[in-house]
């Protein structure tokens, strides 16, 4: 029964309106400015000269996009590519058995064993990150157990170590999701048809939960790649990433128009993996 | 039932590998001797090193201020853009602005706010850091909020308009209150995000005003003390609390919606 009250004082269609303005208003001009801006600026940076102590010059130039191309800065870019597909590759391989258990878990279990995997991943990253030292420092804790002197930190080993340490629970999130959300009659079906475990496994459940390892691949290589604490602190320096180049180029030799280069290469990569992404979802 | 032994192998390890490095941390703090490295005897006085530390307590209160001021930014605006969202708007475009904070990486979002501040001459301090951090904050809060939304019955809004009550009556009566758990649980993902954040607070607060996770790295930097392992305990035992908290007041807030 619809009551028929006093009439509206504005027409719906500018109360819609108003409230469309009223809502959005604030977060988007918020966005606008704080976020379009400065990517604006960045992408726009990325054309012009530095100036000869610090700031920019406003010249056109392409020269910071064959810097790019240097075999120098070429080998830092694929080492950053390197080692945030190992830490990507590593993540999955602990990470899918480890979702795919507690997918199984009974109800209570799946709940610690999630807020488990969550609770690392609330505490500082910094203190994460310097957690690993202690283990692997020279007179650190695994070589005082082994009784060796093995040069654990300030290697690529060791930096890999700490992304995949400080990554993993974004791995095992949407893996659980994906995996979780698996008919288990599919798997049944499979068995009852004469599917060995392994061809199940190949044949129905991991091509159901491809959009899920997407997804977890995306959320891991992403920050690893443009990370520059790590790096800094595991690898003491000694490896430059595409993350140490752009905090130096903005901090220390303040070339803005390359380091804004350097971003919107770390941009570009993003933006292909979530088109990669988006294209395994949308077949899973 | 499918669950192959094998599989326990990478599941423990995943555990062992999460925790070892914690535990290692919180026992070497309760040590002797001068290195965070070595074990030389149960002791607490790191503990009142750290409570003496002027250096660590300034940072403390200035990732407090941050925190708090960013996350009530963050609120207002994440909560209000995501009822815009999903009710006055059906544009991806605007869905995907909303979302982008979350996605682009921090250095990005640092390197892009500190270009910005300096092109438009804003000076750096903690002001900078809460509009930096509410940034990030307001995209968490809308997503949040979103997915409560989505399970809000649209109904008791469109009842309360049949029944003679306005916009703004409806929004604050029916809406928000629907809404509640997740502008807390929002607000609280917020808050929590702004404390541990470091990379963007790098970029964007002034060197005189430092928020606690930048101490902690120039301590790291610059030569190690079983100080760090007693601050690195409190703050797990901290953020332990607020994630087991939240956890189980998101649970009795569910509950009561389904009243």
């Amino acid at each position: 029964m619809k009551v028929v009250g006093k009439p509206r004082p504005v027409s719906p269609r500018w109360g819609r309106r108003l409230g469309a303005f009223v809502f959005l208003g604030p977060g988007v001009a918020y966005l606008a400015v704080l976020l379009l801006v400065p990517l604006a600026l960045i992408l726009s940076y990325t054309v012009f000269r530095r100036g000869r102590f610090g700031g920019i010059v406003y010249e056109f130039t392409t020269e910071n996009f064959s810097r790019l191309f240097d075999p120098l800065y070429l080998d830092v870019v694929l080492t950053s590519i390197k080692l945030a597909t190992l830490t990507t590759v590593f993540a999955l391989l602990l990470g899918y058995p480890t979702a795919y258990l507690i997918a199984r878990l009974p109800r209570t279990w799946k709940t610690v064993a999630l807020v488990a995997i969550v609770l690392p991943f609330w505490t500082n990253f910094i203190i994460r990150v310097y957690a690993w030292t202690i283990l692997l420092s020279g007179p650190g804790l695994i070589n005082s157990a082994l009784g060796t002197q093995m040069e654990l930190l300030y290697n690529h080993g060791a930096i890999v170590t700490g992304l995949l340490y400080s990554y993993l629970p974004l791995m095992v999130l949407p893996l659980y999701a994906a995996i979780e959300k698996l008919d288990p009659q599919l798997r049944e079906a499979s068995a009852n048809l004469g599917a060995s475990a392994f061809t199940t496994f190949r044949r129905v459940t991991l091509p159901l939960t491809l959009p899920g390892v997407a997804t977890g691949c995306l959320f891991v290589f992403v920050p690893s790649f443009g990370n520059f604490v790590i790096p800094e602190i595991l690898g003491g320096g000694r490896t430059a990433t595409v993350g140490t180049l752009i905090r130096a180029e903005f901090l220390k030799s303040r070339d803005w128009p390359f380091g804004s280069t350097l971003a919107l290469a770390v941009i570009l990569v993003l933006i292909v993996l979530l088109v990669i992404q988006s294209w395994v979802s949308r077949r899973g | 039932m499918g669950r192959p032994r094998f599989l326990y192998v990478p599941f423990w390890l995943t555990y062992v590998f999460l925790y070892a490095p914690i535990a290692v941390l919180v026992v070497m703090s309760f040590n002797e001797g001068k290195s965070p490295y070595l074990h030389e005897g149960f002791s607490l006085k790191w503990y009142g090193v750290l409570a003496e530390d002027d250096k660590v307590m300034e940072g403390l209160v200035n990732t407090l201020i941050v925190a708090g001021g960013s996350t009530v930014l963050a609120t207002v605006l994440g909560t209000l853009l995501a009822v815009g969202l999903a009710r006055h708007t059906r544009s991806k475009l605007l869905d995907a602005l909303g979302l982008m904070p979350a996605i682009l990486p921090d250095l990005v979002l640092a390197i892009g706010l500190l270009v910005f501040y300096d092109v438009v001459q804003f000076s750096l301090g903690l002001h900078s850091v809460i509009l930096s951090h509410a940034l990030f904050g307001m995209a968490f809060v809308a997503a949040v909020v979103r997915t409560r939304l989505a399970h809000a019955d649209s109904s008791l809004e469109e009842a309360s308009r049949d029944l003679g009550a306005g916009p703004v009556t409806t929004f604050v009566r029916v809406t928000l209150p629907q809404l509640a758990p997740g502008i807390v649980a929002g607000a609280l993902l917020a808050f929590t995000l702004s404390i541990d954040e470091f990379v963007i607070a790098f970029f964007t607060a002034a060197p005189t005003e430092p928020t606690l996770p930048i101490v902690i790295y120039s301590m790291i930097r610059f030569g190690v003390t079983p100080e760090i392992n007693a601050l690195a305990s409190i703050l797990l035992l901290v953020s332990f609390t607020v994630v087991i908290v939240a956890q189980r007041m998101t649970k009795i807030g569910e509950f009561r919606a389904q009243d």
